[in-house]
């Protein structure tokens, strides 16, 4: 490619050309949500990537709704110390679903199994992922470990908190197997996601899309199936071990029996420490293509921030010990795990520095995607900073298992991974549906989002570091007003999230016509697909002739329809 | 020396607290200058390079990438951490390694109590008391399920496992009172599990030492019931106004026929309670869990006896 300034010359067979928009929608005649079939059968036997996305994201965010109702029952309850609303088990069990629903049924899946299905194909100019089949048998397998997880819930929903720590979750009287068996069947249907990305990458790149020329997104959720291939069957064979424990007393995290309760702690922490990059890798990946888009730069340092997400997935598999400084590991363990925990942390930060040194320079549009994005750069770092502070020895002595933690992971989950879902919502809808939101309530929902999850959320460091535990029912007087702030602050965060459901909602029948290519991106989802894309993506494969971030060589056709 | 709360962290009360606190400044600013970078840089960008009309028409002139650059912003922030690691890792191994000189107090945590016995043969529940300037090694085992011995004053955690010692020492510099919690989810009455550090002078300490072991003799039984109740944490699960809470409560109990899960039954009298107390297993009030934890080694025999007198008492006001 020698001849620099071009405006993207997509393959305009690719596009809809004006003869081709219905004159009464505003959309393409021929697209997936049309051609795909119709009817309800239509949706559930689909092969097509793209409608997976869609019965993904209707049953994924539903999860995120009840697990968020959960929470604000948490916050309502614990506005005052005493007993309030609901008595201690009540409360034990709503902390338990809570983070049960959020971890398994919200967020591993989240990014991956809506935006990754939706995106990735497109991404890299295939028709669909490897394996359609598998691809749908993994929502149904994630339908069966929903459902299963629910008969918890209407029996008597497990109490053991998210982490089924042995010897309480062999010995409460609730119904935790329906909970484990749940979270075993859910752990394949990650599998199969994560299994077919890895292929899908490896075989139906378009020719002449090298790796490197790869949007940061793909490099993402491939970094993120990895992860998911390998450490998701440690999770299911600690389940499985905890069920037999349960159902049949085998003994082995059994003291009275010889076994040892920390040892199911380390199998748990195995699989859910690399967990945590499943749930943020993917927004990783999110954020770079935001970036680059919104100030219509190239990624700054391209290569560190793709390899920085393959450094992750390695070592992520060798700090699991790390959740467990105060139960008596010895002490070259801890010194190991602390070390490792520092040099994981390193990773994070080459990304935050390059998202950051990408605005440089750049031509930077406030579109309600880049506000998530710039809001993901506040509160990642915020949440990777006091990262750095647990991980140091002595100081997580004094902070585990309190409001620091719960605040910590939620900076990294909510402010990082659901920040990078909702922008990247925001950014694809056009696509996914062919029609634009408000940008007034978008800016609107974001900033009380963003407000209010910082009144919730920094509320606890201060509560943690002066010694609130977590997972308390009641608590000492002296600790109220920074817990009647912090529920507060997630009443007006439930508001924020609820009016970017509602404006999401209302786009999909009343928005106006987005066009093929409204950011003005250079990944080909945007450039040689119609919005919404023809049931096989592309009518002819797409030429490879420039990286997804050139803009330094090409200026994109910001491309509204009709 | 610093030795009142911050913002931040709670009172430093112990020898260690003081390097806690300090690495905790370190980070702490450490943080606060590579947050304020970040905001920084974002911000000035965010206005500086803020999309003009025409702008989407020119090519991207910045920098793709520049290798000493990515070098600093890998080396620099590695070193930082190491030293963090470094300085976090003495910290552990002086909150792990035991003076010798220690005085040494077994601590069972179990659902949802902590109790205490001290070298002299003293012993008390939910209430730790130990003297000022002396090292405390802290013996713990847990009856039940995992707890965690935690006192934020003195930045000691440590969780509490049914199938092996685990050790803490703390050494108190300040006398006063700290809260104590349960910080490993344990069950309903999680939140509740919690206490008291006391410190006290050291002639306190023995006075308070004296006082214990010899009892409360002469004492009337009820009163001492009535404390022991409290001190020996029978309210956690037992009321006393006739509300059932995680066990029956005890108005009225006496005297009247109690129903078994299995069905049989029997009058309450002064063997039945006591056997309830040193035994509770042995029969399960129906409707209830056998989640009472025995008192056998726990209480002496005057404190049974006392604890008996109480309930007595309360069987006797609801006739
Ligand atoms: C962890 C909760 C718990 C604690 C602490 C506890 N108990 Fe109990 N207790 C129970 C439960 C549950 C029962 C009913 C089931 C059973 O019979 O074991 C019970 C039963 C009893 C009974 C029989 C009551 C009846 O109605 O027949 C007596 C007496 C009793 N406890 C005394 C005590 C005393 C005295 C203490 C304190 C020294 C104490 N308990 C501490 C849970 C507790
Ligand atoms: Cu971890
Ligand atoms: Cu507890």
């Amino acid at each position: 490619m020698s001849n620099a300034a071009t405006h993207t010359e997509p393959l305009r067979s690719n596009l809809a050309v004006p003869d081709q928009i219905d004159e009464k929608t505003g959309l393409p005649r021929e697209n997936y949500i049309q051609d795909g079939g119709k009817g309800l059968k239509s949706w559930l036997l689909t092969m097509d990537h793209k409608r997976i996305a869609i019965l993904y994201l209707i049953t994924v965010v539903a999860a995120f709704f009840v697990g968020g109702i959960m929470a604000l029952l948490i916050r309502l309850e614990l506005f005052l110390p005493d007993e309030q609303f609901f008595n201690a088990d009540q409360y034990n069990q709503l902390f338990t679903l809570h983070g049960a629903i959020m971890i398994f049924l919200f967020i591993i899946p989240s990014i991956p199994a809506i935006l990754g299905n939706f995106v990735l194909p497109l991404q890299i100019g295939a028709k669909d992922v490897a394996f359609p089949k598998l691809n749908l048998a993994s929502w149904y397998v994630y339908m069966l470990g929903a459902g299963i997880t629910l008969i918890s819930i209407f029996t008597s929903a497990a109490d053991t908190g998210w982490t089924f720590y042995t010897p309480y979750s062999s010995s409460t009287s609730t119904s935790v197997i329906p909970m484990t068996m749940g979270v075993f069947v859910l752990g394949f249907s990650s599998i199969f996601t994560g299994l077919n990305f890895i292929v899908t990458v490896h075989k139906l790149r378009a020719p002449g899309l090298t790796w490197f020329k790869m949007p940061l997104m793909v490099w993402g959720l491939y970094a993120t199936a990895i992860i998911q291939v390998l450490a998701t069957p440690v999770l299911g064979i600690t389940v499985l071990l905890l069920t037999l424990e349960r159902a049949f007393g085998i003994g082995i995290f059994d003291p009275a029996m010889g076994g040892d309760p920390v040892l199911y702690q380390h199998f748990f922490w195995f699989y859910s420490h690399p967990a945590v990059y499943i749930m943020i890798l993917p927004g990783m990946g999110i954020m770079s293509d935001l970036i680059a888009t919104f100030s219509h730069r190239k990624i700054f340092g391209y290569k560190f921030v793709a390899f920085s997400s393959l450094a992750i997935a390695l070592v992520s598999f060798l700090v699991w010990g790390h959740h467990m400084f105060t139960s008596g590991q010895s002490e070259i363990a801890v010194m190991i795990f602390s070390f490792l925990t520092f040099m994981v942390g390193i990773p994070s930060a080459i990304k935050v520095f390059n998202w950051t040194t990408t605005l440089y320079k750049g031509s930077i549009s406030f579109a309600v995607p880049m506000l998530y994005a710039l809001g993901f750069l506040f509160l990642f770092t915020i949440g990777g900073l006091t990262g750095i502070v647990i991980g140091a020895l002595s100081l997580d002595i004094h902070l585990h298992d309190t409001y620091f933690i719960v605040a910590h992971f939620h900076y990294v989950m909510v402010g990082g991974t659901v920040m990078a879902l909702i922008g990247g919502l925001y950014y694809w809808w056009p696509k996914i549906w062919g029609r634009m939101y408000s940008r007034t309530l978008g800016v609107f929902a974001f900033l009380l989002v963003f407000v209010g999850f910082n009144m919730t959320f920094f509320t606890q460091f201060i509560l943690g570091a002066r010694g609130m535990p977590r997972r308390y029912f009641t608590y000492v007087e002296q600790f109220q007003p920074l817990h009647a702030f912090s529920s507060s602050g997630a009443m007006v965060m439930g508001l924020g999230f609820l009016l970017v459901a509602i404006n999401l909602w209302w786009a999909i029948k009343h928005g106006k016509p987005a066009g093929s290519n409204p950011w003005g991106a250079l990944t080909l989802e945007w450039t040689e697909c119609t919005s919404p894309p023809i049931p096989h993506n592309f009518k002819e494969t797409p030429k490879i002739e420039y990286g997804a971030y050139e803009y330094d060589r090409v200026i994109p056709t910001m491309e509204k329809q009709g | 020396m610093d030795t009142t709360a911050t913002f931040w962290l709670p009172v430093p009360a112990s020898t260690v607290a003081q390097d806690i606190d300090a690495l905790w400044s370190f980070v702490f600013w450490i943080s606060t200058f590579f947050f304020l970078l970040i905001l920084g840089m974002m911000i000035v960008f965010a206005i500086r390079y803020r999309r003009r009309a025409g702008d989407v028409e020119r090519l991207d002139k910045g920098p793709s990438h520049n290798n000493p650059l990515e070098a600093a912003w890998i080396i620099i922030p590695t070193l930082i951490v190491l030293v963090i690691f470094v300085w976090g890792f003495r910290g552990y191994m002086k909150m792990t390694v035991v003076p010798a000189n220690s005085m040494e107090v077994k601590v069972t945590g179990q659902k949802w109590f902590w109790s205490f016995a001290y070298p002299e043969g003293a012993s008390s529940v939910n209430d730790l008391v130990v003297p000022v300037d002396t090292p405390v090694k802290l013996l713990m085992s847990s009856q039940d399920v995992i707890h965690s011995f935690y006192v934020p004053a003195f930045r000691v955690k440590r969780d509490v496992l049914p199938n092996r010692y685990q050790v803490a020492w703390f050494e108190a510099n300040q006398v006063g009172e700290f809260d104590l919690f349960c910080t490993e989810y344990c069950g309903t009455s999680h939140s509740d599990m919690i206490g008291k550090v006391r410190v006290l002078s050291k002639a306190d300490y023995a006075s308070w030492l004296e006082e214990s072991t010899i009892g409360a003799e002469g004492m009337d039984p009820v009163e001492l019931g009535r404390k022991l109740y409290t001190a020996k944490a029978c309210m956690t699960c037992h009321s006393v106004d006739g509300n059932p809470g995680n066990g029956p409560t005890f108005k009225g109990v006496f005297g009247h026929q109690v129903e078994f899960a299995d069905g049989s039954s029997l009058m309450a009298d002064e063997n039945y309670i006591r056997e309830s107390i040193l035994s509770p297993r042995a029969k399960i009030v129906a409707g209830f869990q056998p989640i009472m934890p025995t008192y056998q080694g726990l209480l002496k025999d005057a404190e049974i006896d006392a604890l008996v007198a109480y309930i007595k008492s309360l069987g006797a006001e609801s006739e």
